[in-house]
């Protein structure tokens, strides 16, 4: 694999994607079209997040990959691998270690700091796609901020269903101008984005669009008075450490349809877990 | 007792290792060469140039065989090299003019100046599986014509230009955008619109034109004429000060004349389509042509009718079949955390309905 540039792509595409990035944290929220490269892995695997990360990367950098929060889930194997045969950085799965963390689905439990950056794989970054399929259409309602399908939307939900039916890519506002789709976390994961010490980037490849979130920068999730935005999760603490914060996975783990709950932060649930945090299921320690 | 998921590295691995033995197939049958895909499956060797958007045969024939022969998977590989090669210039806009046909048919006239060629074409061929084939694949060589073919060979739609029949397509010299360095942005002009069908999914395209001709956004074409051939590729060199020949490209080029009533902006005459790909497929230049036609209503005055075919937004955003492939299967990958929050939902405004209906809870 030496025969690649540091990081697969070339300078001048890192540069190309470096500006984007460096516009997108200048405008916090706003879409900016890039020129994304096809990758060797497909469309929909994150070549977004995976062309961020191979244009911010250097080589003293410690890099993490998860993938509906766990280390271990094969696409975010597959994207280590990558970038440890074509950069040849560090990793870890430790989210404290990390200096730069690709996530698909989720936001570490264990809070950012200064010193990290979040890179984001975002499937869909137009938050009002599924009211408007035109992307003309959507720039010109972002451009003259005509947010007003969006709550329309929203209130369609309330008087239907009593509440709001997004429960993941639950769309906020960034520093009172744009809304934006956080990528499909789950909405548990919104408030994590409200003034982050860690700088945020959002990498859509097939859209070819890049967006970011500058550090301790106002996110909010889109709510009414009278129906506040509400973080949820499943009613359980985790059946290994036993943590009752964390956004936990429903595990089917018999033929009765018996479940437990697990986090689903691989990393964060280990290190509980290696500090002698005990959940319902866990070994009996010898 | 449940057991995280651990061990996808090694399971990635095997994987890969079994698909490679898949790949290869019985040992006992004869490996595939890549020069046998270029020079015998060379119809599957030019479509996975076309939408892959990079010339170069014997890379198309490995493609191939390492796809097992799923050509989007192989279009898939030539567009990830394709994108990390350096990139010299541009070369001059090739002549098709001066193309040395192999094939030129003209379905508007019966005979003109360089007469009808048929070529090698399954046009006339009785679609009778060849059992022959399945023994013995040597045939006897075709004849060969007694006179060379002149050097150029006019364009039909020429001839109708000099009676302004014809809408004028005259010559341009902007340096046309370039899709796979800049981010696709709409309105898109023509330039730009034939560069993303020139490379977009040949299915895709032949399914839009079809549905013109069955009347979403019809427009009467007729194939004015169809050429396969070879041109020259010259290149500027700054050194020399002069343009040379650096090599030559199969293409094949369509050409339809589209009826056309007028507008309020246009007058009654023919109108042009266009469609151009590499290598031999006319499927995919008529095609081309007739999407083409169905985009331009807008700079001809004509309505827009709402066919899919004229709405240059929906085709240009889902003719690439390596973006929507990649998309669509993308739905495979994990998707616990939102599936759970979705879970979460559900039972909320279940058990809210149930709270409010218990009557309704107790019958069933």
């Amino acid at each position: 694999m030496n025969d690649y540039n540091f990081a697969y792509l070339d300078e001048q595409t890192k540069r190309m994607i470096r500006r984007a990035i460096l516009k997108g944290l200048a405008i916090p929220g706003y879409q900016v079209p890039f020129a994304s490269r096809e990758m060797p892995m497909p469309y929909g695997w994150g070549t977004g997040g995976v062309q961020v990360s191979a244009a911010i990367l250097t080589p003293g950098d410690t890099f993490k990959v998860i993938d509906q929060g766990a280390d271990d889930t094969t696409n975010a194997v597959s994207i280590r691998k990558f970038f440890e045969r074509t950069a040849g950085v560090a990793t870890t799965e430790h989210t404290g270690e990390a200096t730069v963390i690709q996530t698909r689905h989720r936001i570490p439990e264990t809070p950012l700091t200064e010193d990290q950056i979040l890179v984001f794989q975002v499937p869909i970054p137009e938050p009002l796609r599924f009211l408007e399929p035109r992307e003309s259409e959507t720039r010109k309602m972002h451009s003259l901020e005509e947010y007003g399908l969006m709550h329309v939307k929203l209130y369609e939900d309330i008087s239907r269903h009593g509440h709001i039916a997004t429960s993941y890519a639950y769309p906020v506002r960034v520093e009172g101008r744009y809304v934006m789709d956080p990528s499909p976390i789950p909405k548990f994961d919104n408030p994590k984005l409200d003034r982050s010490p860690a700088i945020q980037l959002f990498g859509a490849g097939r859209e070819q669009r890049i967006y970011a979130i500058p550090p301790y920068t106002r996110v909010v999730s889109l709510d009414f008075e009278d129906h506040p935005f509400e973080a949820s999760k499943a009613d359980h603490p985790c059946d290994l450490c036993g943590a009752e914060d964390s956004y936990l996975d429903e595990v089917i783990i018999d033929d009765a349809g018996n479940r437990m709950f697990v986090c689903s932060d691989s990393d964060y649930c280990a290190s509980r877990q290696a500090q002698g945090h005990r959940g319902r299921l866990s070994p009996e320690v010898a | 007792m449940y057991v995280a998921v651990k061990g996808g590295e090694r399971a990635i691995e095997n994987a890969h290792a079994w698909l490679a033995e898949e790949r290869r197939g019985d040992r006992d049958i004869a490996e595939l060469s890549i020069a046998q895909i270029r020079e015998q499956l060379k119809l599957a060797v030019d479509r996975v140039m076309a939408e892959g958007s990079l010339y170069d045969p014997d890379l198309a024939a490995l493609a191939i065989k390492q796809a097992r022969g799923d050509l989007i998977e192989a279009i898939f590989l030539i567009r990830a090299y394709r994108t990390t090669l350096p990139r010299f210039g541009a070369s001059r806009p090739v002549s098709t003019g001066a193309m040395a046909c192999d094939r030129r048919i003209s379905a508007t006239f019966k005979d003109l100046p360089g007469g009808q060629v048929l070529g090698p074409t399954f046009d006339y061929t009785h679609r009778l599986l060849d059992f022959k084939l399945a023994a013995d694949g040597e045939v006897p060589e075709a004849p060969r014509a007694a006179k060379a073919q002149p050097a150029e060979m006019p364009h039909v739609t020429g001839f109708l230009n000099r009676e302004g029949l014809i809408e004028e397509a005259p010559a341009e010299d902007t340096t046309p955008p370039d899709l796979t360095r800049e981010p696709l942005e709409i309105p898109a002009g023509r330039a730009l619109r034939l560069q993303a069908l020139a490379r977009a999914d040949e299915g895709f395209t032949l399914g839009l034109a079809y549905s013109t001709q069955r009347g979403y956004a019809r427009n009467h074409a007729f194939v004015g004429e169809l050429r396969i051939g070879t041109v020259a590729v010259e290149m500027d060199i700054p050194e020399l000060g002069f343009a040379i020949e650096i090599g030559e490209l199969t293409l094949t080029e369509c050409e339809t004349v589209n009826q056309f009533k007028g507008s309020k902006t246009e007058p009654p005459q023919f109108t042009r389509g266009y469609g151009l790909v590499f290598g031999q497929s006319e499927r995919k230049a008529i095609s081309m042509a007739l999407v083409d036609r169905a985009l331009r209503w807008e700079e001809l005055g004509e309505d827009f009718i709402g066919a899919p075919a004229q709405d240059a937004e929906f085709v240009l955003y889902h003719a690439d079949n390596i973006q929507a492939t990649g998309f669509l299967e993308h739905i495979k990958l994990p998707h616990y955390v939102d599936f759970q929050a979705e879970l979460e939902l559900v039972r909320k405004m279940r058990s809210e309905v149930t709270d409010a209906n218990p009557a309704r809870e107790a019958a069933e």
